[in-house]
């Protein structure tokens, strides 16, 4: 195929594609400025930033700022234990149902949210455990543990078994190699995985909704403005710091995996 | 008698069925050194790492300088290894790969740095260090390889098929290099290869393993001009190995005998030995001499003409002679 021009219909299909999908981004941007807040009209009839002090000055969108990073941060540290351990064990020996426990892992983010969510809230109710901050995390942790996972068994997989047995025998004990061989080979895929792990918790909403009691993350805060509306450009200066937060992990984790195809162990 | 450097009694490594290594008894003495060799799946890797501590035997004691290595993980053995894929460390430079081992035992960087660059010097690479993995070739890694394991001053150092990744010229220079560092350190090596021409060249005594056995062990002109049984004058020397009902006409009681390449002839009718009629399968000219496969009453022969004898044509009735004494008989099965 010749690939080096493109015909005019191609491109202009191509550009159309990329802003449907990206001018609505763009929209709650502009919208975040704007100095009318009954209705969205367009174009805004003047901007302003006042709205990023009002926001400043709201202490609800505080609390689910706050409520979400904290989730998000401790979900993530689960995950990052839980999905190393589970990425060493699959990809570092052979046992009965291997195969099986790898697709167990997986499986949470295959699911629709509204099943895990669901299920999860039955889960609780039948252990009569009470919806609190903990049961968000939980909830979160199990599409968390999927991504770690998936990036450090790729990883693991590509790093030679004989660098583990190199260190042990140069005389370095269990930890010492975890600590000098195994975590410096995996530490970029882990870095990426927390990223990509924070990201997604953060702007979780399904799963939240099932496992959350009274508390509100920020999702979900968002939500309930949108349906009873308070100043309205609040909600926008919101979603503007949602994307931002999470847009920059997951720039990071892009680059960080980037140029690391060819790493660990392909000594030869 | 000095402590061996390395004694297997009666060693087993068994996976499931899969019989690794079996009831192995093997004595490797200080400063010796010593290769294992045999085809893939023979169990001498596996021998390699019961030594090193990656693996434990199921049955039977190895013992390290008179000490019994049971249980003793690879971390608390004078026992270093090459790998067979160098195993570096992607994320360190070349000085801090020669150096990990110094490091972990708690040496102070400058002094390890400074060793380091003294063991590069001895594998002829100084001033790589800044060097990454990455950026070397094969025969550098090895070399890598070879200074990280000796900076430790191991009191056996084991290779397993360090120089199979090589190209042959690299391989023959490298084997010359093993062999006089082995003399000019005096360390035990103890060496795992395929290869019969590297184990025959380099070693001072050679085991052969075949299905988990050792099948004969001595010094490299036993193995190859006096081997023991049929597999090892078949793997070792590439000797035709004569079948019995041959044998019985030729040899009478004996029930084995191998007769090598080079020493047998193409004669005339009526000079050769009785009985045997061959013709030629295939020649194959190989620069100093001519290789021809013979069929010989259904079962293949190989004889390696010298150059300026004359070469028979492809399907040709020949008949092949030896002298009585390149006859080598085994009375084994």
């Amino acid at each position: 195929m010749r690939s080096d021009r493109a015909p005019l219909g191609l491109k202009i299909a191509a550009g159309a594609g990329l802003a449907f999908m990206h001018l609505p981004i763009v929209l709650i941007f502009v919208y975040a400025f704007t100095t009318e807040d009954k209705s969205y009209q367009w174009p805004p009839p003047g901007l302003t930033t006042k709205w990023l002090a009002v926001t400043w000055n709201r202490p609800d969108v505080w609390e689910a700022l706050s409520l979400s990073l904290r989730v998000a941060a401790i979900s993530t540290a689960i995950a990052l234990v839980l999905g190393t351990l589970c990425a060493a064990a699959v990809s570092r020996t052979k046992f009965f149902g291997r195969e099986a426990i790898s697709l167990m892992v997986i499986l949470p983010i295959a699911l629709p949210g509204i099943i895990t969510g669901i299920s999860l809230r039955s889960a609780f109710n039948l252990a009569d455990i009470p919806f609190s901050f903990w049961t968000i995390v939980l909830g979160h942790a199990t599409f968390c543990v999927v991504v770690v996972y998936n990036n450090a068994v790729a990883r693991f997989r590509r790093t030679s078994g004989s660098l583990i047995e190199a260190s042990m025998d140069l005389g370095a004990d269990g930890f010492q190699t975890f600590r000098h061989v195994i975590l410096p080979n995996i530490s970029t895929a882990l870095l990426a995985g927390g990223m990509l792990a924070f990201a997604l918790s953060f702007d979780e909403v399904i799963v939240t909704t099932f496992t959350a009691g009274q508390q509100q993350t920020l999702p979900i805060w968002m939500l309930e403005e949108l349906v009873r509306p308070r100043e309205r450009p609040v909600t926008n200066v919101v979603a503007m710091m949602v994307a931002l937060v999470t847009l920059l992990p997951i720039l990071g984790a892009y680059y960080l995996t980037r140029g690391t195809d060819t790493v660990a162990g392909q000594g030869k | 008698m000095k402590t061996a450097a390395v004694r297997f009694k009666g060693v087993s490594r068994h996976y499931g069925p899969v019989r690794a290594v079996d009831e192995v008894d093997l004595s490797i003495a200080e400063g010796e050194f010593f290769a294992m060799l045999g085809p893939s799946g023979s169990g001498k890797t596996t021998c390699l790492r019961l030594i090193a501590g990656f693996d434990q035997p199921t049955a039977g004691e190895v013992t390290i300088f008179g000490e019994d290595a049971g249980g003793v993980p690879p971390y608390k053995r004078h026992v270093n290894t090459v790998f067979q894929d160098y195993a570096l460390f992607p994320h360190m430079n070349v000085l801090d790969n020669v150096a990990y081992g110094l490091m972990i035992a708690g040496m102070p960087k400058a002094e390890r740095h400074k060793q380091a660059e003294g063991a590069l010097e001895l594998v002829a690479l100084p001033g790589f260090g800044a060097r990454k993995p990455s950026e070397l070739s094969g025969g550098q890694r090895q070399r890598v390889a070879l200074a990280r394991a000796l900076i430790n001053e191991p009191r056996v150092l084991l290779l397993d098929e360090p120089l199979g990744a090589l190209d042959l010229k690299l391989r023959e220079q490298m084997q010359q290099e093993l062999k006089d560092l082995q003399r000019k350190l005096g360390i035990t090596f103890i060496f795992v290869t395929h290869d019969q021409g590297e184990a025959l060249s380099m070693a001072d005594r050679v085991a052969v393993f075949n299905d988990g056995k050792i099948v004969q062990v001595g010094k490299p002109e036993d193995v190859y001009y006096r081997p023991e049984v049929p597999f090892v004058a078949d793997f070792v020397g590439s000797s035709n190995v004569l079948p019995p009902h041959v044998v019985e006409k030729i040899a009478g009681n004996w029930t084995h005998a191998s007769v090598r390449p080079e020493a047998v002839s193409l004669v005339d009718a009526g000079l050769g030995v009785d009985g045997l009629h061959a013709t030629v399968h295939s020649t194959a000219f190989l620069g100093t001499a001519t290789r021809v496969s013979l069929d010989l009453d259904g079962f293949s022969m190989v004889a390696l003409l010298p150059k300026g004898t004359r070469i028979p044509e492809t399907g040709e009735q020949v008949h092949v002679k030896w002298s009585p004494e390149d006859l080598h008989l085994m009375d084994t099965a």
